[in-house]
């Protein structure tokens, strides 16, 4: 259906554009191996980006903008918030598959730090609990060793961009900056713009954008459009991730035209929140990006990731976020490259859980090393 | 399975609920139940017992009890014996049980769902979020009405002893709605499980007695169909309500015709479940997996029957089979599967026969690539498509998890085809335009109607269906009504058995100027219409003299007044304060004539009669004029963010026996707030004095009433009656003769399930507005609809 061999993004750390060659080697490696067990009969396994109910997807490359098919997008609050509450009932997993589950949430983990008095050695200090994620006995007790665990990407303000790429230098861990005058994204376009060149000449893999949220609420799509395609070309191979906030956009049917109209310019990601909203990334507004991604998908055969932020403190709550994604989007959209979860402190309560299970034992939060 | 395999593999793995508890309680039974009566165990008189069976394994889970005549009743011996101390107690003290029993489910929620899943095989997530939780708001709720009963139904009395008789569908969910309201109306009760899912009511009734309810207040029978008829036939019961199949509700309203027994049925359906093209796709698919594979189908309301629009229809369908594809069957305990067991063997059957046939008929059938459970009774989500109405799988109830779709092209075709059908239990409607969504829910036929959700419940709304999904409603205000009654109807007296009037020797002492000859026609579609038969019968006065003749009305004369009354449906959908005018105009043209019409009528009744019957029948007139625009529905408080509008609607075309001791005021008493209500009404008048028909043509005539709204019949009643019961395209017969034209009705009732209203055999006092007008006549003329409107942006 689409013959692709490789990502666009593997083309480019396969080049070592800008990072350690071998970073991209391993993430490589692992998208390989998870991708296996749901590869479709038929296919080459490993070969596509994606599936989607075992159609082979490409990354987003974008397209141009369909007003009519935004504007004919209808959602139903009441519909999406009871399909919300009642999805986390219909499933759950227990036991040694909950074990894994907390596993594969680890991986698809930004840890993040934002806030005005973060420093570089702050920032180091996470950079180090990404690389080793859970204690060596815990990594033992579970007989895990074999999966290198570490966390999908550490996200921090451009200033320490550079920080993050040298203390995670050899682990493959994606460096994520938060750009576009974060978390209002009301700076002028130009200085946006200049931001994000800025922040990946420095080093970094992923861009996170706010978007002006006004073009939301006056329905500017084309406005939207704009300037989402004009930080999609700024990021040059770096992976766009779209900050919707969700919270500010009050409807439902807002976030599913937002989502629709970022996708449609170009973004790699589409995210919930700035993590600075009153309101974070609820059930309700992921369910519905998540089916925006799968229109998307169905229509153009491109793959957008999704990534929730703010609010997600559990390990209750990451297994309610990947059974989301398992049930609307399927296997591809449990993994970090199409899964991230904007959530630091779900660590600490995921470990301690992986404790629990290894041990019989309720852990303590102070047992476990802070990031 | 290594961590590593399961952490790439992530699939769910098993999350089996634990049923230790739950098999602990069946053994301290020691798998084995007699029938609950009288507050304690009773061993079954033959000593005969069955197995209820897990439908998921086929493993037996206890012996219960095949209850026989004589167990049933010894039941309502004990239900007769505890009613007079129950009606004794105080509405609070009522409360207190029914708070009690509500707060001890609570208790025990997890025992009885996990019970309700071994017996009965549906998911535990649904026993446990579901069934469970509704049951203990649906006891709730009840101590509520327990404690108002009096204030808020004053004049009014509990019917006394109550059978009952559930389905295997939701087993204790149908005993909560069936026996709260029931005790909260100061009724005793006696049910009867379903044969394949007892168990549950027996945990119930073990609550009972944790509860302290008085002995004899609830007592359990199980049983097979042959329990549930000694119920149904037993002469002690005063009341039969009744869940299940349509066929089954056939054979119990024809069984009751004979007795004065007050019957409730909530049958079968075959929901329209209706998308428009501006609808949320992806909710409304969500509502499908609600509507359609909630409980395996087994669901009296599942929205088997998809409606959608043509242009969305492809995208629509596509999206539906990937749905099926992630839809989890297995295991019932697991508590991350969406569809479980069938409940039993013959039921599976059912679902592949019409499968089957409808394959067999030309439709396409979807099903998804998920496999079955080894063993237990499984079917698997389908979706048949290639469906039209002369489709089996379109009209017939399948009870399965097996949804029909067929599309339409614009909101008239869509209402057209969803009420193209023998039901009327529910509906759902997906627009996100209100305009559409209202439109449709109002001219939908069913029950209830839910707008952009699906199989929403609460005990504060009444459930019952139109047509022939049955009749009565329970849950809220209007549920509560059929465990009532008017206290003076309760006590009326016998009304004597009617003689048709006959000739009397008489002389003809008026020699003067001959009188210019009156002709007395049928009157029908708004025109004065000579009898099919073309011939007349004579009509005697009070001293036997002959009168006049009046026209002789026949089957063909009934079938052409129901056709003019059905084409005057528009008047049903009239503002209510134009209906109003028009009661009004009459009352005002009834006081016109009221000298001439009293006059004649003094010829078969006497002078003081006469004119005391037009004088009350205006007043009348006046009383539903005033009500056409005040007799509101309700908005009800489910809790959730919704608002339910519970509607009163007109049952629609009515037959009305009219009884004959009060030819004017009887007649009047009982069209006037039919028709107030916005029905359309082909009445029989008084054998007695059909001349009547002469004077009221007149009146309507020049009152502005609609053509066909009134048609009126006469001729010999006993014959018309039946012609009238039978008719299948009348919505309800209303008759007010003697007891056996009562029981003649009910039993000739069953073709269409029409709605039936009769004086039981009892004198009503016509003279007595607080007797003959009002609310309980309201009540009978509309049917509620409740349409749920959940709201949110």
């Amino acid at each position: 259906m689409w013959p692709i061999r490789k990502s666009v993004w593997r083309h480019r750390t396969a080049r070592g554009t800008h990072g350690a060659e071998h970073r991209g080697g391993e993430h490589r490696d692992e998208d390989h191996r998870a991708e296996q067990h749901h590869a479709e009969p038929g296919l080459d396994a490993g070969a596509a980006y994606a599936y989607l109910a075992g159609r082979a997807l490409l990354p987003n490359r974008g397209l141009p903008l369909n007003l009519d098919q935004v504007e004919d997008i209808q959602v139903n609050t009441s519909a999406a918030e009871r399909r919300a509450a009642t999805l986390v009932t219909r499933r759950t997993v227990k036991k040694e598959w909950q074990a894994a589950w907390l596993l594969r949430a680890i991986t698809c983990m930004d840890l993040t730090t934002l806030s005005g008095d973060d420093t570089a050695a702050r920032v180091q200090r996470l950079c180090a609990k990404a690389r080793q994620p859970l204690q060596h006995h815990l990594v033992e007790a579970l007989g895990i060793e074999s999966l290198n665990l570490k966390v999908g990407a550490v996200c921090v303000y451009h200033v320490f961009v550079e920080t993050a790429v040298r203390a995670l230098e050899g682990s493959g861990i994606h460096v994520a900056a938060v750009s576009t005058g974060f978390p209002a994204g009301l700076s002028p376009l130009a200085e946006q713009v200049a931001e994000i060149r800025r922040s990946v000449e420095a080093g970094a893999d992923e861009i996170d954008v706010v978007i002006t949220r006004a073009h939301v609420f006056g329905g500017q799509w084309q406005a939207l459009y704009d300037e989402v395609a004009g930080f999609k070309q700024a990021c040059g191979p770096a992976h766009l991730k779209v900050i919707l906030g969700t919270g500010d956009l009050t409807t439902l049917r807002n976030v599913a035209r937002a989502s629709m109209v970022a996708m449609m310019a170009g973004a790699d990601f589409i995210k919930t929140s700035t993590g600075k909203e009153s309101v974070n990334a609820t059930l309700p507004v992921g369910l519905v990006m998540t089916r925006a991604i799968r229109e998307y998908a169905e229509q153009t055969g491109m793959a957008v990731g999704f990534k929730p932020a703010g609010g997600i403190r559990t390990a209750k709550q990451s297994m309610d976020w990947l059974a989301l994604m398992k049930e609307e989007l399927g296997p591809s959209w449990m993994q970090p490259s199409l899964f991230r979860f904007g959530a630091s402190g779900m660590l600490a309560d995921i470990e301690r859980q992986l404790e629990h299970f290894a041990t019989g034992r309720y852990s303590a939060e102070y047992r476990h090393p802070i990031a | 399975m290594s961590i590593v395999e399961k952490f790439l593999n992530m699939e769910y793995g098993p999350a089996l609920e634990d049923p230790k508890e739950a098999l602990a309680w069946l053994d301290r039974h020691a798998r084995r139940f007699g029938h609950f009566i009288r507050g304690a165990w009773q061993q079954p008189d033959a000593g005969e017992y069955f197995d209820s069976t897990d439908p998921s394994t086929g493993e037996p889970l206890a012996k219960i009890a095949q209850g026989s005549a004589s167990d049933v009743d010894s039941a309502v011996k004990a239900a007769r014996a505890a009613l007079g101390p129950w009606q004794a107690l105080t509405p609070h003290a009522r409360a207190r049980y029914l708070y009690a029993i509500a707060r001890l489910c609570q208790k025990h929620s997890r025992r009885l769902a996990v019970l309700e899943t071994l017996d009965n095989g549906k998911p535990i997530r649904e026993s446990r979020d579901i069934d469970i939780p509704l049951v203990i708001r649906h006891f709730y709720h009840h101590a509520g009405w327990a404690q108002l009963v009096e204030k808020e139904f004053p004049g009014h009395t509990a019917c006394g002893v109550v059978g009952q008789v559930i389905p295997w569908n939701f087993p204790l969910l149908m005993l909560a709605w069936k026996i709260a309201p029931a005790l909260a109306a100061g009724n005793t009760v006696v049910l009867k499980p379903a044969e394949f899912t007892s168990i549950t009511a027996l945990a119930f009734a073990e609550i009972c007695q944790e509860a302290g309810l008085p002995a004899g207040v609830v007592n359990i029978v199980t049983g097979d169909g042959r329990t549930g008829e000694a119920l149904v036939d037993h002469p002690d019961v005063d009341k039969i309500a009744f869940t299940g199949s349509t066929e089954v509700g056939r054979i119990i309203r024809k069984a009751t015709a004979a007795s004065h027994k007050k019957l409730s049925l909530e049958l079968g359906g075959k929901s329209p479940f209706l998308i428009f093209d501006d609808a949320d796709l992806d909710s409304a698919v969500e509502g499908l997996v609600d509507g359609i594979w909630f409980n395996q189908g087994q669901v009296c309301c599942a929205g088997s029957r998809l409606l959608m629009q043509e242009s969305i229809a492809e995208k629509l369908t596509a999206k539906i089979r990937a749905r099926m594809e992630s839809l989890r069957i297995g295991t019932p305990l697991d508590k991350a599967i969406d569809i479980g067991a069938i409940v039993a063997p013959v039921q599976l059957d059912r679902i592949r026969r019409l499968v089957d046939q409808g394959v067999a008929e030309g439709a396409t059938c979807s099903q998804p690539a998920t496999k079955l459970p080894g063993k237990g009774l499984y079917y698997p989500p389908t979706l048949l498509t290639n469906v039209h109405p002369t489709s089996t799988v379109a009209q017939e109830e399948i009870f399965g998890p097996v949804l029909a779709a067929m599309t339409f092209r614009t909101l008239r075709e869509a209402v057209e085809l969803a009420n193209n059908t023998v039901y009327g239990l529910a509906a759902s409607v997906w627009s996100e335009n209100i305009n559409v969504a209202l439109q449709v829910a109002a001219q939908i036929k069913a029950g209830v109607v839910w707008v952009n959700c699906t199989n929403m419940f609460d005990a504060s709304t009444g459930f019952g269906g139109y047509r022939e999904s049955g009749y009565g409603r329970e849950g809220g205000r209007e549920g509560m009504f059929e465990y009532l009654e008017p206290a003076w109807f309760k006590n009326a007296p016998r009304l004597k058995a009617s003689k048709p009037a006959s000739a009397q020797e008489h002389t003809d002492d008026d020699a003067g100027m001959p009188a210019i000859d009156r002709t007395v026609k049928l009157y029908i579609g708004g025109k004065q219409a000579r009898p099919d038969s073309g011939y007349s019968f004579p009509v005697y006065g009070a001293d036997g003299t002959l009168l006049d003749e009046a026209p002789l009305g026949n089957r063909k004369d009934i079938r052409n007044a129901v056709e003019a009354a059905r084409k005057a449906e528009g008047w049903g959908k009239a503002a209510a304060h134009n209906r109003a005018q028009v009661l009004y105009y009459i009352g005002e043209n009834l006081s016109q004539r009221a000298a001439e019409i009293s006059a004649r009528l003094a010829r078969v009744t006497d002078e003081k009669q006469a004119e005391e019957e037009v004088r009350l029948s205006i007043e009348r007139a006046f009383a539903y004029a005033a009500w056409a625009d005040k007799f509101d529905g309700a908005v009800h408080n489910p809790p959730m963010r919704n608002v339910t509008l519970a509607m009163n609607e007109p049952v629609g075309t009515l037959g009305i026996v009219c009884p004959e001791e009060a030819p004017l005021l009887g007649f009047l008493s009982l069209v006037l707030p039919a028709i107030a209500m916005g029905n359309t009404v082909i009445a029989i008048p008084s054998e007695t004095y059909p001349l009547i028909i002469g004077d009221l043509y007149q009146v309507f005539d020049t009152s502005d009433l609609p053509g066909g709204v009134v048609n009126i019949v006469s001729g010999r009643a006993a014959e018309l009656m039946k012609v009238v019961a039978e008719h299948d395209d009348l919505d309800g017969i209303w008759c007010f003769k003697d007891e056996s034209a009562g029981a003649t009705v009910k039993a000739l009732s069953i073709g269409n399930l029409k709605q039936v209203w009769t004086n039981e055999g009892r004198a009503i006092d016509w003279f007595d507005a607080a007797q003959s007008e009002g609310r309980w006549f309201l009540q009978h003329a509309v049917q509620v609809k409740n349409i749920w409107v959940p709201y949110g942006e």
